[in-house]
């Protein structure tokens, strides 16, 4: 039996340790992706023909490169500037990561905002409201009944690509697991424990994503 | 004739814009006034992409004028009511509301158009009734109501609350202030927008063909609540409605559209008893 339960209680403090990291990883990161690609969204739509461009160009970009290669990219340069080589890790990892995410979030706001039907827009515009009063008073509040599930399902993929801080050296869940069985030669026994603490953590989002759609199908 | 037992009775909380006495929907006589039109279309011209649906349109509607437009599917009466609401961009010749220029005017000879703001503050002046009632689903029915008086026209809450409630009694709806309009029927729903659209005290109200989505026996809940509309107010009125009874009983006037023109015009009794068009006595025999 490679199965050693001293190991496995040695391990899981140091594991939730490094699983809080995880955590605000995901949250901070979900938050800065939820509120930028918003505002991508609403900057592709709205904006002068060149900002658009140049918006849609640095998206395409983002989307393109690997978010690992991001993470280092960004760690380097930061940790080049005098002044900012203080900035810690995880901060610069939920930055990078929000960003990378919010390019993908961008797209699920957009179609969610295309899906508001042209009557409502037809609507507000029979009652003078103006603009600003119609995107946020009628298009939104619809738009995002559409999009708030997809951006679930992204804060999901999030949270399981934090693995990834593991190269600019931030100490997430599956870092502590790397250094625990490096440590005591307890690779199973760390890898399964973070393995379920992931488990454990995204599949009742996912449950609970699921019903939101359905609540959020209907008024 | 539709049943009508919903007419509200009780005394209109409508406000009217205009100092006019209120009308008669039986008034075949068009309320004549040395004010500017309430609505006044100049060389009117609407293409979308190739396709020209209005060409050299002219045409006035005298403030409290009650106009209905008939004519077959493609004829453009949607495409004015429209146009008037800023829904459409205009591609040629100029809209007048009281006199004001809607949305382009001439300045030294050439065709400019206006700032969207001022546009709209025009267009406050003006509500719409659409065929599929375009109610705010993410809101309920007082809400609906009262977001355009409180964001719009700068009401207190209170005030657009108390008025909204009051637009829902004369609707019949009372009771559905908390409701979400996904819970309404669609006759229930038109009666909301109309409210909605009452609630900014409208000068004009452009009525969208607004009983064609309903099934047959919610009509006349709608209908009546027109009625009562056109009896206890002097809203100037500019319909698109496949209601033939109903346009002869409300309308001062009845424009017959063919190919984007009037082909001719008049009160009701005139066009529906003694039409001198061919193609206006086969429209109506198709469609009475």
């Amino acid at each position: 039996m490679i199965w050693n339960w001293e190991f496995a209680a040695e391990a899981l403090p140091l594991l939730l340790r490094g699983f809080v990291n995880t955590l605000i990883a995901t949250v901070v990161g979900t938050i800065i992706a939820a509120i930028l690609g918003l505002i991508i969204a609403v900057a592709i739509r709205g904006l002068p023909r060149w900002i658009n461009w140049l918006v849609r160009l640095i998206v395409a970009f983002i989307r393109n490169t690997p978010l690992v290669v991001q993470l280092i990219f960004v760690y380097y340069i930061f940790a080049g500037i005098p002044g900012l080589v203080d900035v810690p890790a995880l901060v610069i990892g939920f930055i990078v990561i929000g960003i990378h995410y919010s390019t993908y979030m961008s797209e699920s706001y957009r179609a969610g905002i295309d899906s508001v039907p042209p009557g409502q827009h037809e609507a507000a515009t029979a009652l003078s409201l103006p603009p600003v009063r119609t995107f946020t008073a009628v298009v939104l509040p619809q738009a995002l009944r559409a999009t708030i599930p997809s951006l679930g399902n992204y804060a999901v993929a999030m949270f399981k690509d934090t693995p990834f801080l593991f190269a600019i050296s931030v100490v997430e869940l599956v870092t502590s697991a790397q250094q625990f069985g490096a440590a005591k030669f307890a690779y199973t026994e760390a890898f399964t424990l973070a393995g379920i603490i992931f488990l454990l953590a995204s599949y009742p989002t996912s449950l609970l994503i699921q019903r939101l759609d359905r609540r959020l199908a209907t008024y | 004739m539709p049943p009508t037992e919903n007419t509200p009775t009780n005394p209109s909380p409508y406000e009217t814009a205009g100092t006019t006495a209120p009308s008669t929907a039986s008034a075949s006589v068009a309320p004549s006034s040395s004010a500017p039109p309430a609505i006044e279309f100049k060389d009117v011209e609407k293409s979308f992409g190739s396709t020209t649906v209005l060409k050299n349109l002219n045409f006035t509607v005298a403030p409290g004028e009650r106009v209905t437009l008939i004519g077959p599917s493609g004829s453009g009466k949607t495409t004015i009511l429209r146009l008037v609401m800023t829904l459409e961009e205009l591609t040629g010749g100029y809209i007048f509301v009281d006199g004001k220029p809607l949305t382009f005017e001439e300045r030294d000879g050439k065709r400019v158009e206006l700032p969207k703001k001022q546009t709209r503050a025009m267009t406050t002046r003006i509500g719409m009734v659409f065929q599929q009632f375009n109610l705010f689903p993410n809101m309920t029915v007082l809400d609906n109501i009262i977001e355009a008086p409180i964001h719009v026209l700068g009401k207190s809450k209170d005030e657009a609350v108390k008025e909204a409630k009051a637009l829902l009694e004369k609707v019949g709806l009372g009771e559905k202030a908390d409701a979400h309009p996904t819970r309404l029927s669609g006759g229930q729903q038109q009666r909301v927008a109309i409210a909605r659209a009452l609630a900014m005290s409208p000068e004009i109200l452009l009525l969208d063909e607004v009983t064609s989505a309903l099934d047959p026996e919610l009509v006349g809940d709608v209908l009546a609540v027109l009625r009562d509309i056109a009896e206890t107010t002097d809203i100037t009125m500019l319909l698109v409605t496949h209601e033939m009874q109903f346009a002869r009983d409300v309308s001062h006037r009845v424009m017959m559209f063919d190919g984007g023109q009037v082909l001719e015009e008049g009160t009701p009794d005139q066009i529906f008893n003694n039409p001198s068009h061919e193609r206006t006595r086969s429209f109506l025999s198709s469609v009475l």
